[in-house]
């Protein structure tokens, strides 16, 4: 009996491993520290690389290499991360807020390469540096801020259609709507059900005095609500990462309430987390001058249509409840410095819209005095009665500046009264990105230093080539030229593992992930140590060399398959329940499971094929 | 060469009752202690926070403890993590739990001679509790899943044998961790899962041989027919825990600390997934009064693979 493969069967094997090889060779290649520049159109302005150019030898810096990359962005190349670090700065002051430069690390791939798509593998966060964080989107706070809309919308509608309520009043989840008797009630009924009939529930209750109407959502369009808050959350996001210069941000949701944000190469947490979860805006609103504000605060009784602030300095004040405009007009914002009083100031820019209402509402009521209210959200933490600690978002207002208009404002305007130039820096850039629809929480962080992180590369990159020397040495010494014929799949093994790892798109390489690539190397010889085993045994039942290297291979098989497929099993759970780290290491074991597979039965077979398969073979040396 | 002589005949099963106490003792030892002293849980499962923090000389740990209680961090523990330069930081959920918290840590300790943030993990408590749950559903499903398969493949005893064995080694390799006080933490939880998967793979081949030998020893006893079975697998049993045990050494010791815990566990179970698979798995296939009988409607079929 011949072991032989068909020729077709060596070269579709030299092919796979091939192929595999060359897609693993970008991971040869060092990285260089690169600065990358985009722009808001998408496009590239024309000039662009000229305008770099010129900043970069104005401070006597040279890039490597400038190119343009598939994401039409400018890539720039340097020798060392100082330099890297220096160039951003400068070109960050350089260039116009319309331009976003972030740091990154450049795979420095041959063209060869690329024009075959060929990358290196992803590393995930442990490895690379930045930051991880799960966002909870406060969906209660979206609710309630929705049902805040259709206070107004509800009051408006009666206006119109001249029915008499005594109150709208939004009472927790729910709406309530009273009136005097069964008559207006019925119109009220009519008029609303007629407008919001699609989005909401209407149910009677008798109130203490006349009939109250209780408006609250249906759950289709509760879930529409939720829904559009996460995705309106994720665009903001998206923004205000933009702002912070990440290269290649992650910002998924998971779930109905969550949304995961990975920063890789972002340093400065602080920062980070603090423009994640804010959510500040502007509000203007008129004072009002006649009502005594100290009168409000000590008794209580604010007066009908006022609302009670508070200044930074903790004075009271009254202000119209009414809202003259609200920072969702606001297309743009730039912090600077007041010319003439010398502090911080931000720079506002308003849409067609908002310019027209507010230049009508200012002309209205020139030489009175106007308030900017600051809205922020801040989140705290509590225990309940059970002892557990909760988490709720508290809005803060604060009247940051009373001035009396001098003036109809339009369409670009400034405000003062911020206490930095730090805290006008931010509001300017989050009155840019947008609003929050619903306040944040950040409910789990991992943030991974970049000294950890090359650290982590390296002990990686040791412990595989250790434990792959350890295994291969023993296998040498134990199962002689066989044991060879193991190593040469087990490298194979390795470098297919790789490959795909980097054919993937989407496929990081963790830490846990290279701790799996090791558990698969010390688990790919199994396959090839149950497989000699029988070989041995089958040799000293007298079997001839050639029946016992097919016997051997033969009974082996179904074993070896129901063992893998066993740890597949627990691989796939795995990945299943698993979150990050843990699905890293999942997808690494599955990937070295079929590879071994692959390598230990099908390469080793070749391999003992040819060297054993011929007439006249030497003696087994197993 | 040869770790064991082909020839080789230990009477395994003869053992089982001191296997049986052996293991009874090692099981009682580990939930007593579970039941006790718990485990050492790691934020990934109380919540809280973790920051660690890289010096460029060795630091002493009490100006660090100090700095942080004059910051009103009064219960953070702090450890030197791997070297006298690096310190892990730790704030359990019940002080504060709240993603400010770390960098509050870094201000406070700006003045301890040039701190390097090198790593920050913050897991909300609701988070904490989601992946404990998650994490106990996991080995459950890996458990039920593994029993489906095994029982279509096999036999239903087989499937109870494997599960028993698997439970014996979840149950030991948790018991060390409690026993130990060592860190158990997400890392800690996929290594268990991986253990699961090795030490089934072991269980199924030494069930893969003893069904062979079910179908051509006939003659033979039940017992003497498992013991065989074991005896021919032995040295691939040995073989295979030992590559996998030295590839998990390189890990342990060049690997780092953070994936310490991880190798830890996974060597604890390789050595009880090895032993429950020679003991554990047949010796309750013998309790089970598995026979030949049993195994006979596939005879056909490995008629087939037997033909060279």
């Amino acid at each position: 009996m011949m072991n032989r493969y068909p020729i077709w069967g060596y070269l579709a094997l030299t092919a796979v491993i091939l192929i595999g090889a060359l897609y693993a060779i970008p991971n040869l290649y060092p990285e260089d520290p690169s600065v990358q520049i985009s722009h808001d159109s998408g496009s590239l302005p024309a000039d662009l690389k000229q305008r770099v150019e010129s900043i970069l030898s104005l401070n006597e810096m040279e890039a490597k290499q400038i190119e343009v990359n598939q994401q039409q962005q400018l890539l720039l190349r340097f020798d060392n991360t100082e330099l890297q670090l220096q160039a951003a700065d400068e070109l960050k002051s350089g260039l116009n807020s319309e331009h976003i430069v972030a740091l990154n690390l450049a795979p420095a791939v041959p063209a060869w390469l690329r024009a075959v798509n060929a990358s290196p593998m992803s590393l995930g966060l442990d490895l690379r540096g930045g930051v991880h964080f799960l966002l909870q989107v406060d969906m209660t706070a979206a609710v309630s801020k929705a049902l805040d809309r259709y206070e107004a919308d509800f009051r408006s509608v009666l206006r119109e259609n001249k029915v008499r309520y005594i109150s709208v009043k939004h009472n927790g989840d729910v709406l309530n709507a009273t009136f005097k008797d069964e008559e207006s009630y019925q119109q009220g009924l009519d008029a609303l059900k007629e407008n919001f009939r699609l989005d909401l529930d209407f149910t009677k209750i008798k109130a203490e005095r006349g009939i109250t109407l209780v408006a609250a959502f249906k759950l289709a369009a509760q879930q529409e609500l939720q829904n559009f808050a996460l995705q309106q959350n994720i665009t903001t996001l998206r923004k205000r990462v933009n702002e912070l210069g990440v290269a290649e941000p992650v910002i998924q949701r998971q779930g109905t309430d969550r949304i995961v944000v990975q920063l890789p190469g972002v340093q400065d947490t602080a920062r980070a987390k603090e423009l994640l979860g804010a959510t500040a805006t502007l509000e203007f609103r008129l004072v009002d001058e006649q009502g005594d504000a100290f009168a409000a605060e000590s008794s209580g009784n604010t007066p009908i249509g006022d609302k009670l602030y508070y200044e930074r300095n903790g004075t009271p004040v009254l202000l119209k409840s009414r809202v003259m405009l609200s920072g969702e007009y606001i297309t743009d914002a730039a912090s600077g410095i007041d010319q003439d009083t010398a502090t911080p100031a931000v720079f506002i820019t308003l849409d067609g819209k908002g310019s027209r209402l507010f230049s009508k509402v200012t002309g209205d009521n020139i030489k009175r005095l106007m308030a900017v209210v600051f809205i922020e959200s801040k989140t705290e933490y509590f225990k309940d009665e059970q002892g557990q600690l909760q988490s709720r978002s508290r809005k803060v207002e604060e009247v940051i500046n009373i001035a009396r208009i001098q003036d109809q404002l339009s369409k670009r305007f400034q405000i003062t009264g911020l206490d930095t130039s730090r805290e006008a820096r931010k509001l300017a850039l989050l009155l840019r990105a947008g609003a929050l629809a619903a306040p944040m929480n950040i409910i789990e962080e991992r943030t991974v230093g970049p000294s950890l992180g090359q650290q982590n590369i390296d002990q990686g990159k040791n412990s595989v080539v250790l434990g792959m020397l350890l295994v291969m040495i023993f296998m040498v010494l134990y199962y002689r030229v066989f044991g060879l014929v193991a190593n040469v799949a087990l490298i194979t093994n390795l470098v297919l593992i790789i490959a795909i790892l980097s054919m993937i798109p989407g496929a990081t390489l963790t830490l846990p992930g290279i701790a799996g690539i090791v558990l698969t190397v010390g688990m790919a010889v199994d396959a090839n140590v149950l497989i000699f085993e029988r070989i041995r045994e089958e040799l000293s039942n007298g079997n001839s060399p050639q029946a016992s290297i097919h016997a051997g291979y033969a009974k082996a098989l179904s074993t070896i398959a129901d063992a893998n497929v066993t740890t597949l099993l627990a691989a796939i759970v795995l990945f299943t329940f698993g979150t990050g780290p843990i699905k890293g290491f999942a997808v690494t074991l599955s990937i070295g499971i079929l590879c071994s597979m692959f390598t230990a039965i099908l390469v080793t077979r070749a391999l003992i094929n040819l060297y054993y398969g011929r007439k006249q073979a030497p003696s087994l040396a197993i | 060469m040869q770790l064991i002589k082909q020839s080789l005949n230990i009477d395994f099963l003869g053992k089982r009752k001191l296997a049986l106490i052996i293991s009874a003792v090692l099981i009682t030892v580990s939930l007593a202690s579970l039941m006790t002293r718990g485990l050492n849980l790691g934020i990934d499962f109380t919540g809280g926070t973790l920051v660690e923090i890289g010096y460029s000389q060795p630091v002493e740990l009490q100006p660090i403890r100090d700095a942080l209680a004059q910051n009103q961090f009064n219960d953070a523990i702090v450890q030197h993590f791997g070297t006298a330069r690096d310190v892990m930081i730790r704030l359990p959920s019940q002080a504060v739990a709240n993603s400010e918290v770390s960098n509050q840590v870094l201000q406070a300790l700006a003045n301890t001679g040039n701190p390097e943030m090198r790593r920050v993990e913050f897991v909300g408590p609701q988070v904490g509790e989601e992946l404990r749950d998650d994490g106990g559903l996991a080995v459950v499903y890996a458990l039920i899943g593994i029993l489906i398969y095994v029982a279509f493949r096999f036999e239903y005893r087989f499937a109870l044998g494997s599960v028993v064995a698997l439970i014996h080694d979840v149950i030991l390799t948790i018991g060390f961790f409690s026993v130990t006080q060592a860190a158990f933490d997400l890392t800690v939880l996929a290594a268990v899962l991986a253990v699961i998967g090795y030490s089934l793979n072991d269980t199924i081949v030494v069930f893969d041989r003893i069904r062979e030998n079910f179908r051509k020893l006939r003659k033979e006893e039940s017992i003497d027919v498992v013991n065989i079975s074991i005896n021919q697998t032995l040295a691939r049993t040995l073989m295979t825990s030992i590559t996998t045990l030295l590839v998990l050494f390189a890990l342990f010791f060049v690997g780092g600390e953070v994936i310490h815990s991880f190798a830890l566990a996974l060597i604890v179970g390789v050595l009880v997934g090895t032993y429950s698979s020679i003991y554990v798995a047949s010796a309750t296939l013998i309790l089970l009064n598995v026979s030949a009988v049993d195994l006979l409607p596939d005879e056909k079929e490995e008629v087939l693979d037997d033909l060279p």
